[in-house]
């Protein structure tokens, strides 16, 4: 962070300055935590550290938890039959319990992966600092919040003292400009973002995505671009906070409310980055060149429009890269210069804390009304919370789903980790619209390619890799996501 | 946390691979535990074993003959990419690693590493590829890691410097950790929170 504090400042900067609650000469700052997100996977050591120690939690009415990593996805009613999950889950209920911690688990209507009840609940908000023991907190940066993700040490630092100690981070400036075309959604922008700088390009900044194409988008298309910075490397990507917003957050159970919430869109409207403000890096994309992205290897960056060929590792100049391609290449099974579009497909995941969203499902369900998924290709369709799940069904997205012959489940991270039982078996090909393609990541030996829910849904159809763009209706189709 | 982290000498596990991401380092079905043991077994566990539990032919670096017991890792860039989880560095840790050399880190990973006694050592591209000379000709080459003076020692005695955190290292040298730092913080905490209202209250509705 280059500003001085009179000068011209970034919305990082500003909210920085907002939570410095001391720094000693030399030392990192204490930063003052608005809002903490736990789950059952990175917080029982967290708790059984403050037992050890004595300590309690020092702000729970700051602290919200949720069991969604390792929950089954199957209806409700059944037992849980990994009982190593329950057990963990049952840790979570009881840490809760314990310390005081309002949790939003199995049963409760509000249950949902951490990342999609946030913000449903009007719990996140611009101007905020959150995090939580999850790489993919960065989602909520989409309203203008500085919020990244932290491990257990950490969390138990901010259930301690609400506090956590940091360097102040660089800035890199991401800047779209133009028009996405129909069918190109905000996954094509954020992967083709990571295969421009690569997985490492962001690391020790924050994105700060701004731009025309930028504020076209919807809160929940934003919400898919920041949730996936991490995949760049940057722990935290945020979008400063506008009318689309403040419309959004306007009403929710947590928003402020009556002369409360005019106050806050007021301090709101003071975030975005100021005329002259620097940032560290800058890059531009421009929307109106993308087309639909799609992964072909074992990292996020490893992604090319979808009428590309697979890349070959006789092309790569350095060797490590080249040894990384033609390692990834392997796994995959992929050949070099083969097209993407119409490689099989196995398995179709919608779902996760990037693309699980309500305007996720409505796009996958507008795609297949009427159609039916190719034979042998399983279709899960897996909403990102409890709500999004009634929703779907109130609006008749599940059964468009399930005519299709798609899994309609529960609510949960699912198939994105691949640590509850929803999993590819060894050698499936998969197109996920999660954020992880790495080896293994959603079923030891399953493949993965990253896409949007269109480009999902259209390879759904078809049982292999389709471009969305092919689908009969995609300007009407693409604009259902915009609602 | 514990132990000050003192001077130490160790041979290198090598590992010639770029943006190694954490579900690599520990498969996400190794995420059900409640605590931080037993975290050895699952390290790097794809790369090491069959599924049937026996260790793979060729063996995974790890597993070379000679490789127990060594506490160095040499690896290419951007180490720890990826999730967020604590678990990649208890398990390195766990099986024996205390320091890892690359040209990068993950953000998140690095800093679970510092919080977990295993020290994130960077080097500029040219020094990681002497070092990765090194280790060729010589497997056994014996490096020696000293914080304090912020350096390698190498075996032909010449030494690579390198820079972190002066805070991170004071934590290390120490042994004592950020969460001591923090409470001792609690009266300026509290006086900023007398300032700053909480910007939601999670428990209402709850009550």
């Amino acid at each position: 962070m280059t500003a001085s504090a009179t000068g011209p400042r970034t919305i990082v900067d500003k909210i920085w300055a907002d939570h410095v609650v001391t720094q000693d000469p030399g030392a990192p700052a204490v930063l003052a935590i608005d809002l903490h997100l736990i789950h059952e996977v990175t917080s029982p050591q967290a708790f059984t550290g403050l037992r050890q120690r004595g300590l309690t939690v020092r702000r729970p009415s700051q602290t919200v938890a949720t069991a969604d990593h390792s929950i089954p996805t199957t209806p409700r009613g059944l037992p849980m039959v990994d009982l190593q999950a329950a057990a963990q889950i049952g840790q979570l209920e009881q840490n809760c319990a314990d310390f005081g911690i309002p949790l939003h688990g199995i049963g409760s209507p509000s249950q949902g992966i951490v990342h999609v009840i946030g913000p449903q609940l009007g719990l996140t908000q611009p101007g905020m600092t959150i995090v939580c023991g999850d790489s993919h907190t960065s989602t909520h940066g989409a309203f203008g919040a500085l919020a990244f993700g932290i491990g257990t040490s950490e969390v138990e630092m901010v259930l301690a003292t609400q506090t956590l100690l940091q360097r102040d981070p660089r800035t890199y400036e991401v800047r779209v400009d133009g028009r996405l075309a129909p069918g190109v959604s905000s996954k094509d922008i954020i992967l083709a973002l990571i295969a421009r700088i690569g997985v490492g390009g962001g690391t020790g900044h924050v994105f700060e995505y701004r731009g025309e194409a930028i504020r076209a988008l919807t809160m929940e298309q934003r919400m898919t671009i920041c949730n996936m910075s991490i995949e760049g490397g940057a722990r935290a990507g945020l979008i400063a906070p506008d009318d689309t917003t403040y419309e959004y957050v306007h009403g929710r159970p947590h928003a402020p409310q009556g002369g409360d919430w005019d106050a806050a869109v007021a301090r709101w409207r003071q975030l975005p980055s100021d005329d002259g403000a620097t940032f560290d890096k800058t890059i531009t994309i421009d929307a109106d060149a993308l087309e639909p992205m799609v992964t072909y290897g074992t990292n996020p960056g490893m992604g090319i429009p979808i009428t590309s060929r697979v890349p070959s590792p006789d092309d790569e100049a350095d060797p490590a890269s080249k040894r990384a391609l033609e390692r990834a290449l392997e796994y995959m099974d992929l050949r070099p210069g083969q097209p993407i579009i119409g490689q099989k497909v196995d398995v179709v995941f919608v779902g996760s804390c990037t693309n699980g969203r309500i305007s996720d499902l409505r796009l996958a369900a507008a795609a297949l009304d009427g159609r039916h998924v190719a034979d042998g290709v399983r279709l899960m369709v897996t909403p990102g919370s409890d709500e999004v799940k009634r929703e779907a069904e109130r609006e008749g997205l599940a059964d468009i789903f399930k005519a299709a012959g798609a899994d309609w489940r529960e609510s949960g991270c699912s198939m994105c980790i691949a640590m509850n039982g929803d999993q590819l078996s060894p050698g499936q090909y998969a197109v996920s619209t999660s954020n992880r393609n790495f080896e293994g990541r959603q079923g030891k030996g399953g493949r993965t390619f990253l896409a949007s829910p269109l480009t999902a849904a259209a390879s759904a159809i078809n049982g292999v890799v389709t471009d969305p763009r092919t689908l009969p209706g995609i300007e009407s189709l693409a604009a259902v996501g915009g609602r | 946390m514990g132990e000050p982290f003192g001077v130490f000498t160790s041979r290198v596990v090598p590992l010639a691979a770029e943006n190694v991401d954490t579900d690599q380092i520990v498969p996400a079905r190794y995420l059900k535990v409640t605590d931080k043991d037993g975290l050895a077994d699952a390290l790097f566990r794809d790369w090491r074993f069959e599924e049937d539990g026996s260790l793979k032919d060729p063996p995974f670096v790890l597993d070379r003959a000679g490789m127990a017991g060594r506490a160095i890792l040499l690896v290419g860039d951007n180490f720890g990419a990826g999730s967020s989880r604590e678990h990649a560095p208890w398990a390195l840790r766990s099986w024996g690693i205390r320091a890892i050399v690359s040209t990068g880190f993950a953000d998140i990973f690095r800093n679970n590493s510092l919080k977990n006694g295993v020290l994130p050592i960077v080097v500029p591209p040219e020094v990681h590829r002497r070092l990765w000379e090194i280790v060729e000709r010589d497997p056994d080459a014996e490096l020696t890691v000293d914080l304090a003076e912020e350096g390698v020692l190498l075996p032909d005695g010449s030494t690579i410097e390198f820079t972190i955190d002066p805070f991170a290292k004071q934590m290390l040298l120490a042994g004592t950790d950020e969460l001591g730092y923090l409470l001792s913080k609690d009266a300026e905490i509290a006086a900023w929170e007398a300032t700053h209202p909480p910007r939601i209250d999670s428990l209402a509705g709850a009550r």
